[in-house]
C-alpha cells in the first residue's frame, strides 16, 4: 500500500489477524477473523469496539464564548442553544444548499469539541477557519476515537469509568480515569446504544486491549460499521448525502431545529438558507428513501431505480446498499421524485440488465436501541 | 479434483462434472448473501458467466469451466446463501454440468498445482 496514515491501534489490528483497507488515506480494519456478518451481529446481541481515530476531532473556543453563536453561520443547527454536556448531529451547508459534511457538536462549557468524517477533514478544517473569524480552530492530532457500542457497552465502560452510567444519548463528559483523560459520548453510528471515547495516543491501545478483554467485546471493522448504519438509516457521507444533496432532500429536516428556521429567533444565516429554508416549507423535489428489495439480490450503489419493468429512463439512484444481517434480508436508500417516495410504493432496480421489484420502505430498516 | 484458476473445484461423477467454489475462493468473497445459479437444461459455453454470487462485500460471477449442459443446480445454497462459507467443497456445490468434451478437464490444475498457484 502507498504511504498511508495510521491510528495509534493499527499494531493491534495487524496483531488481532484484521483484513486492512485503505479507507480515506488510513491504513484500516475493514474485517477481523470473525467476519462482518457475525461481528455486525455480536455487536447488535453484545459489544463492539470500532477504531475511529480517522475522524477528525476539532476544539473550536470563540474570543469571549465557546463559539457557538459564530458557528451558527456554518450550519442550519442551533448550536447556541446546546446545553453544556450536550451533543448534536449538524451538518455544513454550502451556497447551493447542498451539505459539505455531517458532523458532531458537543458544548464542553468555554469549548465546542467538533467530530467531522475523515475524508473531509482538510476541508471542513478551511471551511471552520475561513468561516469562525476570530474563533480559534484547533486540530486535535494527538488522541485517537474509539466507538464501544451495543447492548453491552455500558456495562463494559462503566468498570473504567462509573459515571457512564448517568449519561443519557447525545450527553458528553469530560473523565479522569486510568487511561488519562477520557472525552466521552453516549453515541455512535449503529443505531445501538454505545460511546465514542477519545484517548490520548499514547494510552489507546491500553483502552482497547482492556475493553477488548471482556468476553462481551469484540473488534468491529469498517465492513460491519457499513451494514450496522445502514439498518440503522444513517447516512454516510460521500454517498447518500454531498454537497449536491439537500438536507430536505436528505431527509434530514428533524436535524434543523425550530429556532433556525423561518419564523424562528434566529432563523436562517447559515449557506444556502434561502433554498434550505424554502425546501423546509414546501418540500424539495427528490427525497432519499429506506429500499427493500423484494428479492434476496442486493442493490449496490449506482443501482439506477425505475417506475416501471420496462421503458422510461430512471427516475432515481440507490446511494448505498448491501445485505442486512440483522435484517436478514438486502436493504438500500436512494433517492426518487417525492411523489414516488410514500412507503410501499413499488419501484425496479436494476441489477445485471434485468428489473427486480423494490419497495420504498420507512427508515430505520432495524428500530434504534438508545438509552434517551 | 481439478481446480481452476478462477477458484472453482471441479469433481467428476461418472460423467457428470459436479463444480462449486474452493476454500480460498470463500474465504476471500467473506460472508455470501446472495447466489444465483443457472437454469437446468441450458447449454454453455466455457468461460459463460453463468452464475451470480454476491458476499457482503461485492458481486462476482462464475464461469462455466467447460463447454457442456447443466444437468442440476444446488437450490439449498440459493435458500441458505451461508453454507458457502460453511462447507465450500462439499454441501455447498453450485451445478453439475455434462461436458460436451471431457477433455477440457485436462486443461485445469490438480489440487498440489493449485495449492501452488494460491500460495
Amino acid at each position: 500500500m502507498p504511504e498511508l496514515k495510521r491510528t495509534p491501534l493499527l499494531g493491534l489490528h495487524h496483531e488481532m489477524g484484521a483484513r486492512m483497507v485503505e479507507f480515506a488515506g488510513y491504513e484500516m480494519p475493514v474485517q477481523f477473523p470473525m467476519g462482518v456478518m457475525k461481528e455486525h451481529l455480536h455487536c447488535r446481541a453484545a459489544a463492539g469496539l470500532f477504531d475511529v481515530s480517522h475522524m477528525g476531532q476539532v476544539i473550536v473556543r470563540g474570543p469571549s464564548d465557546n463559539g457557538a453563536a459564530a458557528f451558527e453561520a456554518l450550519v442550519p443547527q442551533s448550536i447556541a442553544g446546546l446545553a453544556q454536556g450536550r451533543q448534536r448531529y449538524a451538518f455544513f451547508t454550502n451556497d447551493a444548499g447542498g451539505i459539505e459534511d455531517d458532523l458532531m457538536v458537543a458544548n464542553r462549557g468555554d469549548h465546542l469539541f467538533v467530530v467531522v468524517n475523515a475524508a473531509c477533514k482538510a476541508g471542513d478544517l478551511a471551511l471552520m477557519r475561513a468561516g469562525l473569524p476570530g474563533c480559534e480552530v484547533e486540530e486535535i492530532t494527538d488522541r485517537a476515537l474509539l466507538a464501544l457500542q451495543g447492548p453491552g457497552a455500558e456495562a463494559v465502560l462503566a468498570d473504567i469509568v462509573p459515571g457512564v452510567r448517568e449519561m443519557r444519548f447525545m450527553d458528553v463528559i469530560v473523565a479522569e480515569s486510568v487511561f488519562d483523560g477520557l472525552w466521552i459520548s453516549r453515541s455512535g453510528y449503529t443505531g445501538e446504544d454505545g460511546f465514542e471515547i477519545s484517548v490520548g495516543e499514547g494510552q489507546a491501545e491500553n483502552l482497547a486491549r482492556v475493553l477488548l478483554a471482556y468476553d462481551a467485546v469484540e473488534p468491529i471493522g469498517l465492513g460491519a460499521r457499513d451494514s450496522l448504519r445502514l439498518e440503522a438509516g444513517l447516512c454516510l457521507y460521500g454517498n447518500d448525502i454531498d454537497a449536491t444533496t439537500s438536507p430536505v432532500e436528505a431527509g434530514l429536516d428533524w436535524a434543523i431545529q425550530k429556532v433556525r428556521r423561518r419564523g424562528g429567533a434566529r432563523a436562517g444565516g447559515f449557506p444556502g438558507a434561502e433554498r434550505i429554508l424554502d425546501e423546509l416549507d414546501n418540500g424539495a423535489a427528490r427525497r432519499r428513501v429506506g429500499l427493500a428489495p423484494e428479492g434476496r439480490a442486493p442493490m449496490r450503489a449506482g443501482v439506477a431505480l425505475y417506475e416501471g419493468e420496462a421503458g422510461a429512463s430512471p427516475v432515481g439512484e440507490v446511494t448505498s446498499g448491501a445485505f442486512g444481517p440483522t435484517l436478514g434480508a438486502p436493504m438500500a436508500m436512494g433517492y426518487v421524485p417525492a411523489g414516488l417516495s410514500a412507503p410501499g410504493t413499488r419501484l425496479y432496480g436494476e441489477v445485471r440488465g434485468r428489473r427486480l421489484p423494490v419497495l420504498v420502505a420507512d427508515l430505520p430498516f432495524v428500530p434504534a436501541n438508545f438509552k434517551r | 479434483m481439478k481446480f481452476t484458476e478462477e477458484h472453482e473445484w471441479l469433481r467428476d461423477e461418472d460423467g457428470v462434472i459436479v463444480v462449486g467454489i474452493t476454500e480460498h475462493a470463500s474465504e476471500q468473497l467473506g460472508d455470501v448473501v446472495f447466489v444465483e445459479l443457472p437454469e437446468i437444461g441450458h447449454s454453455v459455453t466455457k468461460d459463460d458467466e453463468i452464475c451470480v454470487i454476491e458476499s457482503v462485500k461485492a458481486a462476482s460471477d462464475i464461469l462455466a469451466p467447460l463447454d457442456g449442459e447443466i444437468v442440476e443446480v444446488n437450490e439449498a445454497i440459493v435458500d441458505d446463501p451461508g453454507k458457502v462459507n460453511e462447507d465450500p467443497l462439499g454441501d455447498a456445490w453450485f451445478f453439475k454440468i455434462r461436458p460436451a468434451d471431457p477433455g477440457q478437464m485436462d486443461d485445469y490444475m490438480s489440487e498440489a498445482e493449485y495449492k501452488t498457484f494460491i500460495g
